[in-house]
């Protein structure tokens, strides 16, 4: 037995040594699979960063560049011996405690951190990097990596433009095969909307290393070696010089500036305000904090996502869906006391002014009560078996002016707004219990009503079109790239064209009536260019109205379309009209006249109406 | 060379050179493999900076241990020392718990100055000497119930203290006391069930705890039947059912995967799970085993009806174990294992970059300090646990097999030389060092090329590191002088 034993033991130990040689022999002999791996293995690929494109105004002014810095690599486990730590520190700047902490960090990752070599510090300067270049020969272990970062020659858009940084696990999961961690990519504005244009393709070289981890020949003599392509350049519809100015009409003031060339639908500026300033963008990580926790969210790009109440200026659309559907001619006459009475004691105010008026002089005079008899007749219109239907027709004419839903610009996330349809007053009223008084509101402007001033321009170049907009969009056409067709297409409202011309003629009126003739909007009046404009007082839940206004000029041949939006801003002759009067003046002649309109120009960029930045 | 019926006095004619030389060829194997899995051009081999000019220092301190227990000590004493010692080291291995230094997430090491060193290292020699005393004494008796819980105890007790530092690696190399054990007369149908255990493991998790209760019936009843001669009645009664539950079991799982909409259809079939199929057939045929064992008096029957109930509720606590027992870094080395996560950059990664080494050595190798994959340290400790990896890439399959094979030859030469023996002792200590460095032999390189999960534990004799090295010179030595003073005395 005993015996017996001894030999099944012997048996078997000799199994297992076979089982292991066969497994030996397998790997070894059998599976060719990896010697490849391991032929992949003494291959260094080395990342080759593409220049990103340049993202230029529509004259070709370069609104974003690049420049030339270098990340300090080191390789962990090529040092082995002590070096200079404090020249080290020198040049680059940085505390001997960062020094220690990064290098406990290694020893206590060098399994994982194997012969990998890790970015130290990023985004060095070419002089520092000059002057550790001269000494490099005393770092081993150290090297530097150029790589291009942005650069901003102009202060012009900085939230339009968005930032890159440094890609994060989860963008690398999101778009899964397309970047590695050290990459970089637009996170917002045009460099995250055109990522794919702008960031080219990266290249790769590929070195061979001997079996002393030193680099010894280039693979295959660089024949299998990648060539980065650089990105595509973006020529953006931005006007470089007047988004400049627009900013710094917008400075210490909440709210927007948007304008756009009605013939085309490209917006020439967009500013939102507090934005983020091109300087802190370049270098968005050390800012990043800092802007999140501004309470007016600077990151925020109010143009295409805050979603406002019109206020006045939507009394044009109300004007004209009564024009189209023959309830109102411009000889219509409605009287106004203070106001619009009506049930037994409601009434929605107005300011002093003559009365009765016909439909030019309400549009000049901004009458309130004018638009409620308006409104009225389009919702009571006979022709319709209800209000209900009515109304339904009232927000189809409303949406064909763009409102109520995306415009679909090629800016990342635009807002829709609000048009209120039938059903939400069914539901919230019972279906016939709501009549036109219930919902006069919305003649002026106000209650359900939701836009963003990219609405407001909109308007205004579908008004200045006399009937048509193309949808708003920042980027032009150019060498290898293509804009959608759909920017390219007129789109028309239910309005007739020749209804527009009646509305017009009020909005000229309203700049250029003179002072003492009631005209809301003779602030905007620029001598030599015929300006129309509608103004507009939105009423807020909290605090002092919005002030708004639109306006596009010349008259007969518009170039510009303007909507300017500042909250709590008070009468929209108070700050909006200004703005954007003067923003059409700039772009018309290149500059602000002197006299008058200099001051005028001073006031509104040195007005505060919170603190700066 | 062979000095088994020697009969002189000399040392020259007394001690075993085989082992020796055996000993002193795979030293200096592992010595060359340090200095290449650590190769710097900058540095000397036998620079004190070096890993290779420490081992050196190991090596020469371990011959110096070598000869001190050769000539020095006497050979008697080990036998005497057996309980004292065992006690010592079990108090190390306490006090390691809460004095020792943490080294990768096990606290298992004490720190003296420049030296560090594991107790349970030397918790290997004393068992082996414990066991030994214990089991060699004359009254001895492995059917004795009494001796029989004194030996588990004094093999567990270690175990349980070495499982609590976390080594799970040192632990299980106990686990490889059983081949003594078996030898001294332990049934085989331990090792038997310890195999069943660990394949009931494996399955209930990568397959169901379904899977797993089945292939234990199948193998028990067919062991039963096979026992009482009955193996026709098996394949025509039991085999069949097998084949039916099966079957009945892939037709479910089918209808309860859900349809690429992600819907699963609602039968009556998905309420009927195989498994409570196969229990409602497990209740009769274990009554029916219970009282035919009983009534006819087949103890084994009956043993075989406890074991399978053991192991049906082993089962069901698997998954509580493998999720609430082991340590994460545990359950992903079992689970990469398996197979049952893909995971090449994670923990699978140290046994692919091991395999690539290894694999790619071809025939010949590529060669001393030609190394590729060693020198870009994609594998991670090298010079220590996977020091293997050096070996399979430089010297190729001929190098492997042949460091293989000499780990063979030793344990066998141990063997041998332990039937060999007339003491009791001698032969019960030869066995436990054979079960050691077999232990350590299969799950090391079993490691490195993907046999076995990552277990942390050295290649005795070649894995950079004093500790180690010692201890397995220690536990050589012991017994080659043992050997050679029966050989002087006889």
């Amino acid at each position: 037995m005993k015996i017996e034993r001894q030999t099944r033991l012997v048996i078997g130990l000799c199994a297992f040594a076979l089982i292991l040689i066969i497994r030996l022999f397998y790997i070894q002999l059998v599976d060719r699979s990896y010697r490849d791996l391991s032929k992949a293995n003494a291959m260094v690929h080395v990342p080759i960063y593409p220049t990103r494109g340049l993202i230029k105004d529509r004259n070709g002014k370069i609104l974003v560049g690049n420049k030339v810095c270098y990340d300090i690599l080191v390789t962990p486990i090529e040092i082995k011996h002590q070096f200079d730590t404090t020249t080290f520190c020198n040049i680059f700047g940085v505390s001997r405690e960062f020094m220690r902490d990064k290098f406990k960090e290694y020893r206590m990752y060098r399994k994982r951190i194997g012969y990998q070599s890790l970015i130290l510090i990023k985004q060095v300067e070419p002089e520092t990097y000059m002057k550790f270049a001269e000494v490099a020969m005393n770092f081993p272990g150290f090297r530097g990596q150029a790589r291009t970062i942005r650069q901003y020659p102009y202060n012009a858009g900085g939230n339009l433009l968005g930032y890159v940084s440094e890609v994060d696990r989860d963008y690398i999961d999101k778009h899964p095969g397309e970047y590695r961690s050290g990459d970089y990519a637009g996170k917002t504005g045009i460099e995250a909307a055109r990522e794919e244009d702008l960031r080219g393709i990266k290249g790769d070289q590929i070195y061979l290393r001997n079996n002393r981890n030193q680099i010894e020949t280039r693979y295959m003599d660089g024949e299998m070696d990648v060539e980065a392509v650089p990105g595509h350049d973006i020529v953006t519809t931005i006007d470089a010089e007047l988004q400049n100015f627009g900013q710094q009409l917008m400075d210490g003031k909440v709210g927007s500036l948007v304008a756009i060339e009605p013939k085309t639908g490209e917006i020439l500026t967009l500013v939102s305000s507090p934005g983020i300033d091109v300087d802190q963008l370049a270098d968005i990580g050390k800012h990043y904090s800092e802007i999140v926790k501004n309470p007016y969210k600077p990151m925020f790009n109010r143009a295409v996502q805050a979603s406002y109440p019109p206020g006045s200026v939507f009394k044009l659309v109300n004007g004209l869906i009564g024009l189209q559907e023959g309830v109102l001619t411009p000889e219509t006459m409605y009287p106004c006391s203070m106001g619009y009475h009506y049930g037994s004691k409601n009434k929605l105010g107005c300011h002093a002014h003559k009365s009765p008026i016909n439909m030019e002089e309400s549009i000049m005079m901004s009458c309130n009560a004018y638009y409620c008899y308006v409104l009225r007749s389009i919702i009571e219109n006979k022709k319709y078996d209800s209000i209900e239907e009515a109304f339904n027709k009232w927000n189809e004419y409303v949406h064909s002016f763009g409102f109520g839903e995306k415009l679909g610009s090629d800016f990342p996330s635009e807002l829709g707004g609000n048009i209120p349809t039938a059903e939400l007053y069914n539901r919230r009223y019972g279906r016939n219990h709501w009549r036109a008084n219930t919902i006069i509101s919305l003649s002026i402007g106000q209650g359900e009503i939701g836009c963003t001033p990219l609405h407001l321009a909109n308007l205004c170049a579908t008004i200045a079109n006399r009937g048509y907009y193309y949808i708003p969009h920042i980027i032009k056409s150019s060498e290898g790239i293509e804009i959608d067709e759909k920017y390219t297409e007129k789109h028309y409202t239910m309005v007739d064209t020749t209804n527009f011309k009646k509305v017009i003629k009020g909005m000229w009126r309203a700049v250029n009536s003179g002072a003492g003739a009631g005209g809301t909007a003779w602030v905007a009046h620029i001598p030599g260019i015929d300006v129309c404009g509608k103004t507009g007082t939105a009423q807020v839940p909290r605090g002092k109205d919005n002030s708004v206004f639109i306006c596009f000029a010349p008259m007969d041949d518009p170039q510009i379309a303007v909507a300017a939006y500042v909250e709590h801003g008070g009468f929209g002759a108070t700050y909006a009209a200004p703005i954007a009067s003067l923003l059409v003046e700039k772009y018309l002649t290149g500059e602000i006249a002197p006299g008058a309109r200099a001051d005028l120009a001073h006031r509104m960029i040195t007005s505060k109406l919170i603190g700066t930045r | 060379m062979i000095q088994g019926d020697n009969k002189g006095r000399g040392f020259v004619k007394t001690v075993d050179w085989s082992l020796i030389i055996t000993y002193l060829i795979l030293v200096f194997i592992g010595w060359l493999n340090v200095y290449s899995s650590s190769y710097d051009p900058d540095v000397s081999i036998l620079s004190w900076a070096s890993r290779s000019g420490k081992q050196l220092v190991w090596i020469l301190t371990g011959l110096g241990i070598g000869s001190l227990i050769l000539f020095v000590i006497p050979p008697r004493i080990y036998e005497g020392l057996a309980i004292p010692v065992y006690l010592l080291t079990l108090g190390a291995l306490i006090a390691v718990i809460f004095l020792g230094t943490e080294v990768n997430g096990s606290k298992s090491w004490f720190q003296l100055g420049p030296v560090s060193f594991q107790p349970a290292e030397i918790s290997k020699i004393s068992t082996s000497l414990m066991l030994s005393a214990f089991m060699s004494r004359y009254s001895y008796r492995m059917k004795n119930t009494k001796d029989f819980l004194l030996t588990v105890l004094i093999l567990v007790v270690p175990m349980l203290i070495i499982l609590l530092e976390n080594e799970t690696g040192s632990m299980l190399v106990y686990v490889g006391f059983i081949f003594m054990l078996y030898r001294e007369g332990l049934t085989g149908w331990l090792i038997f069930l310890i195999g069943m255990v660990i394949l009931m493991f494996i399955m209930t998790l990568t397959m169901s705890p379904f899977a797993s209760i089945l292939t234990a019936t199948i193998v028990m009843t067919l062991c039963n039947e096979i026992r009482a001669g009955k193996l026709k009645k098996w394949f025509l009664l039991y085999f069949p059912i097998a084949i039916a539950l099966i079957v009945y079991s892939s037709i479910w799982n089918k209808a309860a995967t859900p349809d690429p909409e992600g819907v699963i259809s609602d039968t009556l079939l998905l309420k009927i799970k195989p498994i409570y199929v196969l229990g409602t057939l497990l209740v009769p045929l274990g009554i029916a085993y219970l009282v035919k064992g009983f009534r006819e008096v087949r103890w084994f029957r009956v043993f075989s009806i406890g074991a399978l109930i053991a192991g049906v509720m082993m089962t069901f606590s698997v998954q509580f174990i493998f999720d609430s027992v082991l340590k994460d870094h545990q359950r992903k080395r079992i689970e990469v294992l398996l197979g049952m996560t893909e995971d090449p950059a994670g923990v699978g990664y140290n046994v692919r970059q091991s395999m690539i080494a290894i694999g790619s050595g071809g025939l010949f190798g590529k060669g001393f300090l030609q190394g590729t994959q060693t020198t870009y340290g994609f594998v991670p400790e090298q010079s220590t646990d996977f020091i293997f990896c050096t070996v399979g890439e430089e010297w190729g399959f001929l190098g492997s097999t042949a460091v293989v094979l000499l780990y063979a030859f030793l344990i066998w030469r141990i063997m041998k030389a332990a039937e060999g023996s007339r003491e009791n002792f001698t032969r019960i200590y030869g066995y436990c060092v054979a079960s050691c460095i077999f232990m350590h032999l299969i799950i090391n390189i079993g490691m490195t090329i993907g046999l076995m999960p990552v277990i942390g534990i050295p290649l005795p004799l070649l894995s950079y590191g004093g500790s180690s090295l010692w201890t397995f010179t220690t536990m050589l030595f012991i017994f080659i002088a043992l050997v050679r003073n029966e050989g002087r005395y006889f």
